[in-house]
């Protein structure tokens, strides 16, 4: 006998079944998978944000006339109407994140898991004091 | 007469059909039944060819996870009543981003080759001998990983999942969910066996955060937040061993313990 070792391999059955193909459009079967989808595109709002902060600072570093320049840009209809809906698409992103939260952190108090709803809301008041103070700073003058 | 409720069944014969068709019966709306005993009167009295899987009636066997109206439910727990009154009827199809071997039942391998990959079982670096005893464990430890524990691999999940539909590659809610209940139980020791299988891309992250996996789950198991809980302590795991080399290994599942 030769060292090599023989596996008997069967034909696995393998009936004749069938497989429908998920639609392009299934986000929009179902709200919760619209919720979702709208939660993912958020992210684009974010970014933007994120691009007319550095505008902002880039404005702010080159000077008073800079400056003016980027708040008359701001105040062009387009680029107003684009961060109202950024605004709603920020909120929507922050809000359900917040929800989410419970699920991703499990914290253990004196041997029991902290209820959701206190990992919820230490994030809004978390959010509400941050916003507090920087309403405070912008707004002293 | 009694009142009835119409119920639309998926059908499909691998030997006649391309693809399925739904077929409308008739059936008998009592205030006690369910889509499963629709099914099974249909079946007993009307057409014996109707192909479905079921046994325990009660929501532990996890054998009778169907689509009705386009949901993800075990029909042995979902009432026909809450689904008359507009006349509509119920529409009952086989678990979908399943592959449908015939009617109402699915082609599920895929699923239990997944399972066995995240090594779903208690795992020790050194097993105790008979007479040294039993692994002990306090009821805080046990509470910790509990909840994953009481999956019945129904796979309503997998049904509820885009991810898993789009790219069936993924391992799916149900796998993760019950590797993180043999993570989290103090007497195991496999963790950094079962990270290899999880960490990469068709574990932990293909999952998006849908959700829809948690709110279909009868047996309030939360997969998504288990998923989510393990992309937590990957990332820890991964930013340790890159800082610190010597004390990669299973530290931070252990101390989660």
């Amino acid at each position: 006998m030769s060292g090599v070792r023989q596996t008997v391999r069967y034909t696995e059955y393998h009936p004749r079944w069938y497989r429908t193909r998920v639609s392009t459009w299934w986000w929009l079967s179902r709200w919760p998978y619209l919720k979702f989808i709208l939660r993912e595109i958020s992210s684009v709002f974010v970014a933007w944000f994120v691009v007319v902060l550095l505008l902002q600072i880039r404005a702010l570093s080159r000077g008073p006339q800079a400056y003016a320049a980027f708040e008359h840009w701001l105040q062009n209809p387009v680029i107003v109407l684009l961060n109202l809906t950024a605004m709603f698409f920020v909120t929507f992103h922050a809000v359900t994140w917040f929800n989410l939260t419970p699920r991703a952190m499990v914290v253990r108090f004196g041997g029991k898991r902290v209820p959701d709803g206190l990992i919820v809301g230490t994030n809004y008041a978390a959010w509400a004091a941050v916003s507090v103070v920087l309403a405070w700073f912008l707004l002293r003058s | 007469m009694a009142e009835t409720i119409s119920v639309e069944v998926a059908r499909y014969s691998p030997e006649r059909d391309t693809e399925p068709s739904s077929q409308r019966y008739d059936v008998p709306l009592h205030k006690d039944w369910v889509v499963l005993d629709a099914l099974n009167y249909i079946k007993d009295k009307m057409d014996g060819s109707l192909t479905f899987r079921w046994s325990c009636r009660m929501g532990i066997c996890g054998s009778c996870g169907m689509m009705v109206n386009g949901e993800p439910k075990l029909t042995c727990a979902t009432f026909l009543s809450d689904y008359a009154g507009d006349g509509s009827p119920v529409r009952v199809q086989p678990l979908r981003y399943f592959p449908v071997i015939r009617d109402l039942v699915v082609e599920i391998t895929d699923f239990m080759n997944k399972l066995q990959s995240v090594k779903p079982w208690l795992i020790r670096g050194d097993e105790k001998a008979v007479s040294e005893g039993e692994y002990l464990q306090t009821p805080e430890q046990l509470d910790r990983y509990k909840q994953f524990s009481m999956c019945i691999n129904c796979l309503l999940c997998y049904a509820a999942c885009p991810v898993y539909g789009l790219d069936p590659v993924f391992i799916g809610p149900a796998a993760i969910a019950l590797a993180q209940r043999y993570n989290m139980d103090s007497r195991d020791e496999g963790a950094g066996e079962r990270m290899d299988v999880l960490a990469q891309h068709e574990g932990i992250w293909g999952c998006t955060f849908v959700g829809e996996c948690t709110k279909v789950c009868p047996k309030h198991v939360d997969p998504a937040g288990a998923i989510q809980q393990y992309k937590l302590t990957a990332t820890i795991e991964r930013f340790k061993s890159f800082l610190m080399p010597w004390a990669a290994g299973n530290s931070e599942m252990e101390s989660a313990k």
